[in-house]
């Protein structure tokens, strides 16, 4: 799913990632952790396509990076489903419109999945809330919408950076399940967080191994959980 | 695959659903239009009534010509009978006829009032003559006046014509010029108000390209939004124009320019080009303009 082999990346003469070598395999679930500065969400933007490594080599469901056009990788992208911290929205469209707007952007009618959408509602539990706008809604709730913006174009791979940072420890857990079901779905899951707590909670739900990133370099941490 | 602007405009209306309906580049855009659009239809407006002007110079007084007589007494009686029988007799000249005392007096009233009295008003005799396409030999027409009535004047219009019709067609040259210049404007403020909202909506941008928008995509919600926008308010600037026009006084006919400030027949067709041309330029220019952003910004 994702390969990378002596990836780095540089901002300026700052190395944040240095001959990074790891293999994601499909339908895995994996927790990214390190310390502030460590290069969690540099990693996660190569990841999704966002930045492109400085060296060595980097592939992404299957496609090396390096030799993919401007149109692939929008193509790419549409594959990848992402899930920021401060994730954006367009505020001046309603719950509904900002879900439907990876459908709308790949140019698929509305209609044929309004079924879809409203599940997916349902399934973040944000049906109540479909018509109000992304201001009118809590940091958990814009959390859950991100992942249902995410997964509606049914992705084969789910990137999310700190999505219970900003959210309580019940809502994390909430969040965190839906993932655990998107991974059972066959999606696969790179988690970046601070919280080792919720890293602790997924045991017994679903395989999962747990990625540090410290100067540079990622590790496996501890035991497959 | 082939560029279609009418199906890049008008196919598939949802994409401008991305950008916000609001901000500040919208307003500018419209209003900036629009006064560009009301200057641009004034100005096609004098440029029509000087077109008119110059063609009213050009034509009707070409063809002819005046004759004054400054004399008193049986003196001024013979020289005109003398001048009329003059100009009656040589080729060329279709008419000639007395202008009378009362005729002459209200042509002066435009400038002397209408309260001064013009009873006492020393003014010369004048002999008015249209040409025939052809035209008199004015040569030997002017030996034959100096014969036969000395005190007579020959007036050819083409003598005061020509630098009036060169300054109406140097003010036309110049209305032209500040179409050329309002046209100019208007691509300059839709291209910084095109950059303006792609500026300002950096997040929308990046938010969109995370969710696998093509560049193509964006550009073409910012261009339809700019360019509606552009003609809408190009659209309400002319209308506003064209108000002031129809609301302008109508003065009489010789008063020259100020006559021609007018729209008849055709010409009513001409404003309505501008908001289209504005639409035009507005979707050429914003979608290079956008297609340019979007490129320099990773």
């Amino acid at each position: 799913m994702i390969s990378l082999k002596n990836a780095g990346f540089s901002y300026g003469a700052n190395a944040i990632l240095k001959d990074v070598n790891q293999e994601l395999a499909a339908g895995s679930f994996h927790f990214l952790t390190g310390p502030s500065g460590a290069g969690k969400t540099t990693l996660l933007k190569m990841c999704y396509l966002s930045l492109m490594p400085d060296s060595g080599a980097l592939e992404v469901l299957g496609e090396d990076v390096s030799s993919l056009s401007r149109e692939q990788i929008t193509q790419m992208r549409r594959r990848i489903g992402v899930v920021h911290q401060d994730c954006q929205f367009l505020n001046h469209l309603t719950i509904r419109q900002n879900i439907a707007l990876p459908l709308l952007v790949a140019g698929k009618n509305i209609e044929d999945s309004m079924e879809n959408l409203e599940d997916l509602l349902s399934w973040v539990g944000m049906l109540h809330r479909a018509d109000a706008y992304p201001e009118e809604i809590s940091g958990g709730e814009r959390q859950r919408l991100a992942l249902a913006r995410a997964v509606i174009m049914d992705p084969d791979m789910i990137v999310a950076d700190e999505p219970t940072g900003n959210v309580d420890w019940e809502m994390g857990q909430r969040i965190l399940t839906l993932l655990v079901e998107l991974n059972k779905m066959g999606k696969t899951i790179l988690l970046a967080t601070h919280d080792l707590n919720l890293i602790r909670s997924i045991k017994g739900r679903v395989p999962a191994s747990v990625l540090r990133l410290k100067e540079g370099q990622l590790s496996l941490a501890g035991a497959q959980l | 695959m082939s560029f279609n602007p009418l199906s890049y405009m008008f196919g598939d209306s949802s994409s401008d659903q991305v950008v916000p309906p609001k901000g500040n580049a919208a307003w500018l855009t419209g209003f900036a239009s629009g006064a560009m659009a009301f200057i641009a239809v004034f100005a096609l407006t004098l440029s029509l009534a000087v077109g008119r002007l110059a063609d009213y110079w050009s034509l009707d007084l070409a063809r002819s010509a005046t004759v004054q007589i400054v004399a008193e007494g049986d003196g001024l009686t013979a020289q005109t009978e003398a001048v009329l029988r003059v100009l009656r007799t040589t080729p060329g000249i279709q008419s000639a006829e007395i202008i009378s005392k009362s005729d002459q007096y209200a042509l002066l009233e435009p400038w002397l009032g209408s309260n001064l009295p013009t009873e006492g008003l020393p003014i010369p005799q004048m002999i008015d003559m249209r040409f025939s396409a052809i035209g008199p030999d004015v040569d030997s027409l002017l030996l034959r006046l100096e014969a036969e009535a000395p005190d007579a004047r020959f007036d050819d219009h083409n003598t005061w014509r020509a630098p009036v019709l060169a300054a109406s067609q140097r003010l036309r040259l110049m209305v032209a010029l500040s179409l050329v210049l309002t046209a100019v404007i208007t691509v300059i403020i839709v291209v910084l108000s095109a950059h303006s909202a792609l500026a300002s909506n950096q997040n929308i941008i990046r938010t969109l390209r995370l969710l696998g928008a093509r560049d193509a995509y964006i550009a073409r919600a910012f261009v339809r939004r700019i360019t509606m926008r552009a003609t809408l308010g190009a659209a309400l600037g002319m209308g506003l124009a064209m108000a002031a026009v129809i609301a302008f006084p109508s003065p009489p006919e010789t008063s020259g320019l100020l006559s021609g400030m007018r729209l008849s027949g055709v010409d009513w067709a001409y404003p309505f080009l501008v908001p289209v041309l504005v639409g035009i330029s507005a979707f050429a220019t914003s979608r290079i303009a956008a297609r340019y952003h979007l490129h320099s910004v990773t």
